[in-house]
């Protein structure tokens, strides 16, 4: 297990103080002019040695991804935008990192956005979560007069502005593209790329779109050197990284491990293990419902890691483990999900937009087992159709949970289908 | 209800606020606060924005009013219809429902008297399902007000409905005794902080 003296968010549940003098206490805004001074391409080189992916679903390295900002300005200035949107089902971290550990991010923020050259940091945080926006902006006043953010921040000689931006609910602007939207004032639909934002994104001007938790490690892994970071998990899948474990278990949490932990240690030794026990397990999404289920089978030996994860048709997704014990109506579950993308799909897209539609219509009929067997090559054929045919990932991840649900427990869903063959039935769009 | 013409412009107080929310933003960008300022509306409106609350802000920022309407239509959290005193949104998304979020939905309409998407007729109550609050770990999870309330039951959201309809203010986060996000078992980690 992970030692706590290895663990970066040391308030996680929020035992301690989360003002500045409790984070200062915890070691936040030690040492950051030093840091600064060590100049832009010491931090990106030092992220890129740590070995970090980013934290918000997707993996992409956070070092490259931070040196794809212009070196020499047009004119225009640059933003770091902080992607606190969290909304995927079954994850539940940032909003920990926000509301009890608030200065690790704000550090961060100004680590980034000096390594990257940009004037301020917009958090874009969603709208429910109202408190932990509270929290946060309290943390920005107290930095300010403390005099570590805004002119001559740390007293480094670099100026920076840290804003909180407030979502209103949409799943969507998640999505990078549709935040940049949202951010702008409009509604969150997802805009083509290229190009990427590091070319043009908010109002225009080259920006970077990070998770909250890819910065608030950084000053973490700054101080303590990339080696330090890289010393956990596997190579290409460093890192300590929090988990969320919902679901099925004796002891649902939130808890900080070494990347590559194997699902089952993570799930017995910090969530109590699976209800009614380990030999009790159906099925794992282990990151987030985007992430096709994986069977009990899997679970016995899979590794908690990005890599490990894509290697049985799944992914670490942003780590939220949502574990289902044998009692779980499987199709229920994955129908309710197609419900939440069929509710979050922005629209724009007529695969995604008609699609998701069809997707939780047909999974509600099955799970009544109002339908025909050869209708679920049918449900598949939808799920591919909209997989890759849309302008971002939403329409992807509406898609996966129903590959992995009919790829792992198709005789189930057969089962529940051919007591009722023989009654006349619906068409599929019904 | 929606025979009455609605009027509305900004309070003193909120035209205040409403300054320093477009103050964060580059000059020129003012569209940006767009999303906030409806917030401001809505809570300065009992909860919900009739069309002439999404006028004014669009004169405020100076924007065509469509550019409001498709913004205050396209996010859940805008009302565009009047709710109740307390709006209680329970997740039902699938870690919610995997750990009974029907049950607390159950509990909800019981103790109301109410369907999803009603309001009670004293005006007091509105009951919505909603999507992921991200809270899973703490699921089921209700919000209401400012606040979420978390590891749900059918008794502890009777109580809770009971509590509000009382005039009392429930204690937010875990209605079982539980930190936060930790186990409910004790942490195993982070047992030295303080």
């Amino acid at each position: 297990m992970l030692a706590d003296s290895d663990r970066i968010f040391t308030n996680l549940y929020g035992t301690g103080d989360w003002r500045l003098a409790g984070a200062r206490a915890r070691g936040d805004w030690s040492g950051t002019k030093d840091l600064i001074a060590k100049g832009e391409d010491w931090i990106i080189d030092e992220m890129k040695q740590s070995g970090l992916r980013g934290r918000g679903g997707a993996g992409f390295p956070t070092g490259m991804k931070w040196s794809f900002m212009p070196k020499k300005s047009d004119g225009r200035p640059q933003f770091l935008v902080v992607n606190a949107d969290e909304g995927e089902p079954g994850t539940c971290k940032d909003r920990d990192m926000m509301r009890h550990d608030p200065h690790k991010l704000l550090e961060g923020c100004l680590l980034a956005g000096f390594a990257m050259r940009c004037q301020a940091a917009y958090i874009y945080i969603r709208g429910e979560l109202i408190r932990e926006a509270e929290v946060l902006q309290a943390a920005i006043d107290e930095a300010y007069d403390a005099g570590l953010i805004g002119k001559n921040a740390c007293g480094s000689g670099y100026d920076f502005d840290i804003f909180v931006h407030r979502g209103a609910g949409a799943y969507i602007c998640g999505e990078e593209m549709a935040l940049i939207e949202s951010l702008e004032g409009k509604p969150g639909k997802p805009r083509l790329k290229p190009p990427f934002p590091a070319a043009s994104g908010v109002w225009g001007c080259p920006t970077t779109v990070n998770n909250v938790e890819t910065i608030a490690v950084a000053p973490a892994i700054l101080r303590r050197g990339a080696k330090w970071f890289a010393s956990f998990g596997r190579p290409n899948n460093t890192g300590t990284k929090v988990f969320c474990i919902s679901g099925h278990v004796n002891a649902p949490c939130n808890v900080e491990e070494s990347m590559s932990i194997p699902m089952r240690e993570l799930i017995e030794k910090h969530a109590g293990g699976v209800r009614g026990g380990w030999d009790n397990l159906l099925a794992v999404i282990p990151g987030g419902s985007s992430t096709p289920l994986i069977p009990k089978s899997v679970c016995d030996t899979v590794l908690m890691d990005f890599d490990a994860l894509r290697d049985v048709k799944s992914g670490l997704g942003t780590a939220a483990v949502i574990v289902m014990d044998k009692s779980t109506d499987l199709i229920k579950a994955i129908a309710r999900l197609a419900k939440f993308y069929m509710h979050e799909s922005c629209g724009q897209c007529t695969p995604c937009r008609e699609g998701t539609g069809w997707l939780w219509r047909m999974l509600e009929r099955m799970a009544r087992g109002d339908a025909k067997v050869e209708e679920i090559d049918l449900l598949l054929d939808v799920a591919n159709e909209i997989d890759g045919h849309t302008i971002c990932a939403l329409g992807d991840a509406a898609a996966w949970p129903i590959q992995g649900l009919i790829r792992h427990f198709r005789p189930m869903i057969e089962e529940r289908i051919l007591p009722k063959r023989l009654r006349p039935l619906p068409n599929a769009a019904e | 209800m929606s025979a009455k013409v609605e009027a509305f412009t900004f309070s003193a107080e909120n035209v205040a606020k409403a300054k320093v929310i477009v103050a964060k933003y580059p000059s020129g960008k003012h569209q940006s606060a767009l999303l906030p300022l409806l917030d401001l509306a809505q809570r300065q409106h009992g909860g919900w924005l009739p069309r002439a609350a999404m006028d004014h802000v669009a004169a405020f920022l100076g924007l065509a009013p469509i550019r409001v309407y498709e913004v205050a239509t396209f996010y859940t959290m805008y009302n565009l219809k009047p709710v109740g005193t307390h709006h209680v949104q329970v997740c039902t998304t699938t870690p919610c429902w995997l750990r009974g979020s029907d049950q607390v939905v159950d509990a909800c309409r019981k103790r109301l008297g109410v369907d999803v998407g009603e309001t009670t007729p004293d005006g007091k109550f509105t009951l919505s399902e909603v999507e992921c609050l991200a809270a899973c770990v703490n699921a089921p999870v209700a919000w209401i007000g400012d606040d979420f309330y978390e590891d749900l039951d059918g008794a502890s959201m009777t109580k809770l409905l009971d509590d509000i309809a009382a005039g009392k203010q429930p204690k937010p986060g875990p209605q079982v005794k539980r930190q936060t996000s930790a186990p409910i078992s004790g942490a195993k980690t982070l047992t030295k902080n303080s």
